[in-house]
């Protein structure tokens, strides 16, 4: 535990990612395997679920650090995190424990979890004695079940590499899908060789960043394989010994979500794996997005929700076929593979080809993409004729071109503070349209101001204040803004009779009072115009 | 009790038996003065009072020319039968708590203070009084300072990674007091050269006129452009960050030091490469020992946590109460005085 929070601490200290991975690298080169296993899925955002509930943790360590509840209280506002504010109260431990992290999380940390209250507490206890400084807050991040570190699983597994020297390309491989933490998968994941990993395992997924390269300058159109990018769930395929699994980019196996797709793949040939798009359909065209949500979150799928919203896989690209590993292959030869295949398997037309935008010009290609909207996709994707399935995201081969997310000018009616990093600002902020002389609110958003931004308003929230709900704060109307947002759909549940989908801050529109600020009408014309 | 000795006025702390305030914000007749930090000395006011330790750092901050009476630590003037003293109160250089007796009646106004030791300022001592204005910065439990002999260790230790990493090590710190005491901290665990930017510089000619023990520095705006800073600290003000004064230093990794530095948070929000918990006021525990060592049956409590720490003290008995007023203690964001302008 003391080393894996020694890790924690230095990569939570620097922004750096070169740091980050040294960090890493020196932690795993000195690592034993079991430590390492539970290393690697901690830093891979694997989290147990909440293991205890947060208002035991928080009355054990009032109990422990003699703070009377409202003091505590006042302490976690000013942190803003549990986990901390818990660390940061605890007496000064007097001892430190040799106890290594796969024993912490194997005979503590899980088992916590279905132990009695009288038993929790005496673990928690024990465990707080028995830390200090940073690994308390480690510890106390795993049983809340928040453990979040600033790595991402590129950078996690180029640390791999470092200190194994095997290919970032094969360790990512072995590692996708889900990995189970042990010291037997941690030491198949840095052997030596290239084994490909069993059946289930998905590819590593390729992802695009957004077009940052003017359109002219990426050479002839005809170099360039122009798709529409669909809003659902981007998943893998996989059909391989008389099997089919699907996974999610999130890495997650969502077979069973999917029976129409799983009775569709046993038409494809064995060893294929197949990159798409899952969407809701229905006449030939995707539904909302919130449809395919509705069906997500039944824990019973029954037929009729999905009868009510049928699915589909619209296939971009061909990964593998005849158990052969093709993502080397040019762009424009996997294409044709994929459509020659998909074209066979003739799958009770739940497995699509994702069409192509036919483009002599790049203008044809703009146009295209004015035409977005109207064909429910969010943009293009350009992808590269003879760009290979890249690992993870990677700039040249792909890159997205969305559409402009719609926009309209908003009042900030209410402000909350953040949480972490922006704990003692208010960072969290609702937005409302005119309706007449009233308002109404119809978003939250939290991201889009810098930070200097974001302390002005903090100061002018303090000072405009009319009113405070716990951490809320009604503000004066008068800031206006201007929200960027992906998607806007009816919704019953909200004030609004609108629900809008990934709000942004686009800008702080200072020139603008709130009288001018957009009205209800605008939102209702905007929802009109994408049915 | 009738009246007051001692009132919150829209220009400060005023003693209206005396007729002075203490630490004023805005311009008065006679103004006392706890320490030369700019939200509690400001410029303006007819006269000044301050202790010998504090006189020279307060005329660099508010004007060589203004009329300033220094005393002694214990010492003070007596005006219009109200005693005033001076007695340290371990903040930085200089800084003092100001005992105010009238009739058999003693407050004590902490102005910002620490209990910690420190090099380069005299100690805390505690006073007796009835009635004590404390600060409260970091007045919740959270806030508790690890012993600095432990952050100075971190400190160096860092310094020597950056220089085997062939960068130099920048620590923003404000440039009155916690500069000098990083320096002082640091001396005597050296990993290479001391630099500092021109707000650090001046106020540690002051320090080093005042007897205190400053390792070697150099103005870093002095040294050629084409300079080899690896392995070299630099010690700048807090909004030297960020600014393109620190590009002549190359690859260079950069720390804050600061009481904020024990939040996560607050940490992470500096873009800084580290933080380092160093803080000039004092911690929980200290502020609550510091309050018990004083008598006091009446705490007012000014800048801070104030309410937290209120409701705490009313658990323990005491009568406190908070009261408003425009002293920020060490704040956030950064705190130099118009006229150290940053852009050098």
């Amino acid at each position: 535990m003391r080393n894996f929070a020694r890790l924690f601490g230095e990569i939570d200290a620097t922004t750096r990612t070169n740091e980050k991975v040294d960090a890493m690298a020196r932690y795993f080169a000195s690592a034993e395997p079991a430590d390492a296993a539970w290393a690697v899925y901690f830093l891979s955002g694997g989290r147990p679920k909440r293991l205890v509930p947060v208002r035991r943790l928080a009355a054990w360590a009032m109990e422990e650090s003699l703070i009377a509840d409202w003091l505590f209280e006042e302490s976690y506002d000013a942190v803003g995190d549990l986990a901390e504010t818990i660390a940061l109260l605890l007496p000064e431990s007097l001892e430190s424990s040799d106890l290594p992290l796969h024993a912490w999380v194997e005979q503590r940390l899980l088992p916590i979890g279905t132990a009695s209250e009288e038993n929790q507490r005496e673990i928690v206890l024990d465990a707080w004695r028995s830390l200090s400084g940073n690994e308390r807050f480690v510890w106390n991040k795993l049983i809340t079940g928040s453990f979040r570190v600033g790595v991402s699983q590129s950078l996690l597994i180029r640390a791999l590499s470092q200190v194994s020297g095997i290919a970032q390309g094969v360790i990512s491989h072995r590692f996708a899908g889900d990995w189970r933490p042990s010291a037997d998968a941690y030491l198949r994941l840095v052997a030596e060789g290239s084994e490909s990993p069993e059946a289930s395992t998905p590819y590593p997924f390729y992802l695009a960043y957004s077009l940052e390269t003017p359109l002219d300058q990426l050479g002839p159109v005809t170099d360039w394989q122009i798709e529409w990018k669909w809003d659902g769930i981007r998943a893998q395929l996989i059909r391989r010994g008389g099997a089919t699994y699907i996974w999610s980019r999130g890495d997650e196996l969502i077979t069973d979500r999917f029976p129409e797709l799983v009775a569709a793949s046993e038409w494809l040939p064995d060893g294929t794996v197949i990159d798409g798009e899952i969407l809701p359909w229905g006449e030939g065209r995707p539904l909302p997005f919130a449809q395919l949500q509705r069906r997500i979150g039944r824990r019973n799928l029954t037929a009729k929700i999905r009868s009510e919203v049928p699915v589909v896989i619209l296939a971009y690209d061909l990964l593998e076929i005849d158990g052969l590993d093709f993502r080397e292959q040019p762009q424009s030869s996997r294409r044709v593979r994929l459509v020659e295949l998909v074209g066979e398997a003739n799958a009770e037309s739940r497995i699509l080809v994702s069409p192509v935008v036919n483009a002599d010009t790049w203008n044809d290609v703009v146009g295209a993409r004015n035409e977005a909207r109207g064909l429910g996709s969010e943009g293009l994707m350009l992808k590269r004729g003879d760009a290979v399935y890249g690992t993870g995201r990677r700039k040249g081969g792909w890159w997205k071109w969305k559409l402009d997310p719609y926009s309209v000018d908003a009042v900030m009616v209410y402000a909350q503070s953040g949480h972490g990093r922006r704990a003692l600002l208010h960072t969290d902020y609702t937005f409302a349209v005119r309706d007449g002389e009233a308002l109404i609110p119809f978003a939250k958003a939290y991201s889009g101001l810098t930070d200097a931004e974001i302390r002005e308003l903090d100061a002018w929230i303090r000072r405009n204040t009319t009113e405070k709900f716990g951490p809320v704060r009604s503000v004066k109307p008068e800031q206006v803004f201007e929200l960027g947002f992906e998607g806007i759909q009816a919704s019953p549940r909200h004030k609004s009779g609108i629900a809008v989908r990934f709000p942004r801050i686009l800008r702080w529109r200072k020139d603008k009072p709130a009288t001018e600020a957009d009205t209800i009408e605008t939102l209702r014309s905007l929802l009109a115009s994408t049915l | 009790m009738s009246a007051q000795l001692l009132t919150i006025t829209d220009r400060g702390l005023f003693c209206e038996q005396g007729g002075f305030y203490i630490d004023p914000w805005l311009p008065v007749d006679r103004a006392l003065i706890t320490h030369a930090h700019g939200d509690h000395a400001r410029w303006g006011s007819r006269l000044y009072a301050c202790s010998n330790e504090c006189e020279r750092v307060l005329r660099t901050r508010i004007g060589a020319d203004q009329n300033i009476t220094p005393y002694g630590w214990g010492d003070g003037p007596t005006i219009e039968g109200v005693r005033v003293s001076f007695h340290p109160a371990g903040h930085i250089l200089g800084s003092a708590q100001i005992r105010v007796e009238h009739q058999g009646e003693t407050w004590v106004i902490s102005g910002d203070y620490k209990t910690e030791p420190d090099p380069t300022c005299t100690a805390f001592e505690p006073i007796r009084c009835h009635t004590f204005v404390t600060e409260s910065t970091f007045g919740l439990p959270i806030y508790r300072w690890t012993p600095q002999s432990e952050t100075f260790a971190d400190m160096a230790a860092w310094w020597g990674r950056n220089r085997e990493a062939g960068k130099a090590s920048i620590v923003f710190a404000y440039s009155l007091g916690k500069a000098q005491r990083v320096l002082a901290g640091l001396q005597d665990l050296a990993q290479g050269d001391f630099y500092t930017h021109g707000a650090v510089e001046r106020l540690n000619g002051d320090y080093r006129d005042e007897g205190i023990r400053l390792p070697p520095t150099t103005y870093a705006s002095s040294v050629s452009r084409t300079h080899d800073w690896t392995g070299a600290l630099i010690v700048a003000p807090p909004s030297a960050a960020g600014s393109t004064w620190l590009r002549r230093f190359g690859p260079a990794s950069t720390a804050f030091a600061s009481g904020w530095m024990r939040v996560r948070g607050a940490r992470r929000r500096r873009s800084v490469d580290r933080g380092f918990v160093l803080s000039d006021h004092v911690d929980w525990p200290s502020l609550m020992d510091a309050i018990d060592a004083t008598g006091a049956h009446r705490v007012l409590v000014t800048h801070g946590y104030r309410d937290p720490v209120v409701r705490a003290l009313r658990e323990r008995g005491l009568e406190a109460d908070s009261i408003a007023s425009r002293w920020e203690g060490e704040t956030e964001e950064d705190v130099v005085p118009a006229g150290e302008a940053i852009a050098e």
